[in-house]
């Protein structure tokens, strides 16, 4: 039987589907010095965007591409090492 | 399988799965309290899972195709069709002698309302799933219609008064129907809900975990605050966290102070930082008081 | 042997190796999945049986079972199969061949519980294969067949086969019941075009960024269904080496080959047109009978190539499309037209509700048919409802 290919209503996974980066107003900016590691805020962001890179100067870092700036991190950071600034 | 299940628990968050199950760049809506469950989800339960979703939020956060925005396989079915399409996946699986955790992903409407009797004939026939009802009090998706899950006075695009029925709990429903594990959690509290995901899996049968989702979008307060609000609800004593192995109820950890009602922060400051209880008068305010009384009653008596 | 109807459905099913059965109890299709989970609970079959609080919910769960990896199969009529009407669509737009049986019953107010076609006609539009059971023998033989058409990767849509209310459902006539080798020689094991498993991230059914893909994708679905015609005939062709009954495929032709009138039905009574024409021959007139077997796709080539040159036909529907006329005849007429046959065609409403239909009956309205042709020319009522 020769290949029948049909179309189907499938779909696959992909990061990055809308450019959720420019819905912002406000975004994250975090005080590497006053982070305590705790991962409240990587655990609390409801994007994925906030990643626990665990480097030299950082322990955690935002992907500004797709924030959206909720401020979800700002708000659960016990030693308020994160402001939202306005954006632009 | 009840002390295994016991001993699951003390999870420490650095070992929590680092893997992206939802991914940046999808449509939820900033502050989204489902966009934080399915993460929670997949940290709980990884590549093990085929998610069937109902009409709700979840389907739009999808994306659109042929993309997604999430890594579990998802089957998208009708609105009241969910746990019984869920239960044919399990049967298959368990035929095939494929692992699998099947975990339907439903909302207020797909759990309380139209897939009611779906979800109960489940429930009943002990099919082996995970039921988790994502409860954001109303018909977000369709733009903030009341619900059956809508609770007392609330603000809604078809309650613009306020609702004046009483939010139906169906956790103490899914506890009448005897199943193997019925509990409550909250997007407020992560390790929690993780736990609770992870020790269900352990049984066998038909598992209900009801998450509150506080939604910013129809609860009308700043995106920001969804992990406040939601952590607000526990400690007004409004949300009542818990857990039922073969019935017998434990109140959870972060619910546990707030059994002494003197303990419980003022519901007003509940009600003040959400805009859709901003018709609440004060007589309302005192019933909605009572029913949350009344609900630690109900539920007392079972542990 | 000897069968019912509906216990020949649950042999083909038990012949099939269907691994999940879930159906919802209605009036006359009880006893298909009584019989089937006989045989579950016997060990006879190894299957799953699922028990549904509703019919909403059994094409749920064959819906999720199928596209999950396994053959599937479910039941009902009338009131039930009006329940699932959104699976129905939901389980051809998503590609998972699964087979449904039909036990024709009317459709209320008021209740009624004998047959016509109602309920397996509204079902026409949705992308599923549709076929008609005319005895008890082509019931069982079907059911297998359909699972075989339904999981060919040229087609890949699930599949609905009828047999009426009572009639064939709850009669008993004799049948043949194959070999289970026969059946395993016939049916290879499940094909499907995707599947669903842990691991393996895919989603079907999110909302499509362009809706001209998801018009190319309901293309898809009739593209299917006309190429599904290849498949019916050699399916047939197959089936008829390995057991020597063959039903033609797409339409059967009793008596057509040199004849000027048509009778074109589909169902239980197509016995009672074989009987007509047998007695209308003997009086001399020059009828054919057609039996559609397959609905969707719609025999259109094989219809035309049959009654070009024809002096007439009658469609005897027995459901109709309220305020128009009967679904058959509308979709013979149309076809044939675009096609240029130019034979009068008349529909025939009969049988509605459970009334009773006789090879007399039949007969008679196909004389005064024939008769007001040869000496008129034209026929004065096009769409006739026949009471007794």
């Amino acid at each position: 039987m020769s290949e029948i290919s049909h179309i189907l209503p499938l779909s696959k996974p992909k990061e990055g589907i809308s450019r959720t980066g420019t819905w912002r107003l406000k975004k994250p900016v975090i005080d590497h010095s006053k982070c305590v590691k705790c991962m409240m805020c990587w655990l609390h962001c409801p994007e994925s965007t906030i990643d626990v890179v665990e480097s030299s100067d950082k322990f955690v870092e935002v992907n500004y591409d797709f924030c959206k700036g909720c401020g979800v991190c700002a708000n659960v950071c016990p030693v308020k090492a994160i402001s939202m600034v306005p954006e632009g | 399988m009840v002390l295994q299940v016991m001993m699951v628990g003390g999870i420490s968050i650095r070992e929590l799965p680092r893997k992206k199950y939802l991914l940046p760049g999808n449509p939820s809506c900033p502050g989204c309290p489902e966009a934080l469950g399915l993460r929670y989800l997949g940290m709980a339960l990884r590549d093990r899972v085929i998610l069937v979703v109902p009409a709700g939020c979840s389907t739009v956060i999808e994306g659109l195709a042929p993309n997604y925005s999430m890594r579990f396989p998802i089957v998208n079915v009708p609105f009241a069709s969910a746990d019984a399409v869920a239960s044919g996946v399990a049967a298959a699986k368990e035929v095939l002698g494929e692992d699998a955790v099947v975990v339907v992903w439903a909302g207020d409407g797909a759990t309380a309302d139209i897939g009611f009797a779906t979800l109960s004939g489940a429930a009943e026939r002990g099919d082996n799933i995970i039921h988790i009802c994502v409860d954001n009090e109303a018909y977000m998706n369709t733009g903030i219609q009341r619900s059956s899950l809508t609770p007392y006075g609330a603000w809604t695009t078809t309650t613009w008064t306020g609702k004046k029925e009483r939010k139906k709990d169906v956790p103490l429903i899914m506890l009448m129907h005897k199943v193997p594990y019925v509990a409550t959690a909250s997007v407020g509290y992560p390790m929690d809900f993780i736990e609770k995901l992870r020790r269900a899996v352990l049984i066998k049968g038909f598992k209900y975990i009801h998450l509150h989702a506080p939604c910013p979008t129809g609860w009308r307060f700043d995106p920001s605050l969804t992990v406040e609000v939601a952590k607000l609800a526990v400690e007004t004593g409004m949300w009542i966290l818990f857990e039922a192995v073969n019935g017998k109820v434990k109140i959870s950890p972060p619910s546990l102070p707030y059994r002494d009602r003197s303990r419980r922060k003022p519901i007003r400051d509940y009600i003040k930082i959400q805009g859709r209880f901003r018709t609440l008068t004060d007589e309302e305010l005192k019933k909605l008081e009572s029913m949350v009384d009344d609900v630690w009653d109900t539920l007392t008596k079972f542990t | 042997m000897h069968l019912t109807g509906n216990y020949a459905v649950a042999w083909a099913v038990k012949l099939s190796r269907v691994k999940v059965v879930s159906a919802y109890p209605i009036t006359p299709q009880t006893t298909i999945v009584e019989k089937i989970s006989e045989f579950v609970e016997s060990g006879m079959m190894d299957a799953k049986i699922v028990r549904v609080e509703s019919e909403h919910s059994a094409l749920a769960t064959v819906f999720g079972a199928a596209s999950s990896g396994v053959r599937a199969f479910t039941a009902t009529s009338s009131h039930g199969l009006m329940y699932m009407y959104e699976m129905v669509w939901w389980s051809a737009g998503a590609r998972v061949p699964i087979v449904m049986a039909i036990v024709t019953r009317t459709i209320g107010a008021p209740w009624n519980i004998w047959s016509d076609h109602s309920d397996f006609m509204s079902q026409r539009d949705t992308g599923w294969l549709m076929m008609f059971a005319e005895h008890n023998q082509e019931v069982l033989d079907s059911v297998i067949q359909l699972f075989r058409i339904s999981e060919d990767p040229r087609v890949y849509l699930p599949g609905m086969i009828a047999l009426d209310a009572f009639i064939l459902s709850h009669t008993t006539e004799p049948v043949d019941i194959p070999d289970q080798s026969l059946v395993d020689s016939f049916l290879p094991g499940r094909r499907q075009p995707y599947t669903f498993k842990s691991g393996d991230p895919i989603t079907m059914g999110n909302l499509p960024s362009n809706p001209r893909d998801n018009m190319r994708m309901r293309w898809d679905v009739h593209k299917s269904l006309v190429a599904a015609k290849k498949v019916i005939t050699e399916v047939d062709r197959e089936w008829s080496k390995l057991t020597g009954r063959s039903y033609g495929g797409l339409i059967e032709c009793y008596m057509c080959s040199d004849a000027k009138y048509f009778i074109i039905g589909a169902g239980a009574w197509v016995g009672d047109m074989r009987e007509a024409v047998d007695m209308l021959r003997s009086e001399g007139y020059e009828v054919g009978l057609i039996k559609l077997r397959f609905v969707r796709p719609f025999p259109v080539e094989e219809l035309a190539e049959v009654m070009r040159g024809g002096k007439g036909a009658i469609v005897f529907d027995r459901s109709v499309s309220a305020g128009s006329a009967g679904p058959l005849y509308l979709d013979t007429v149309a076809h044939l037209g675009a096609l240029n046959v130019e034979v009068p065609v008349k529909n025939v409403i009969a049988g509605i509700a459970g009334v009773d239909v006789t090879y007399n009956d039949i007969a008679g309205v196909v004389r005064s048919f024939i008769e007001e042709i040869e000496s008129k020319g034209v026929v004065s009522n096009y769409v006739e409802w026949y009471f007794r």
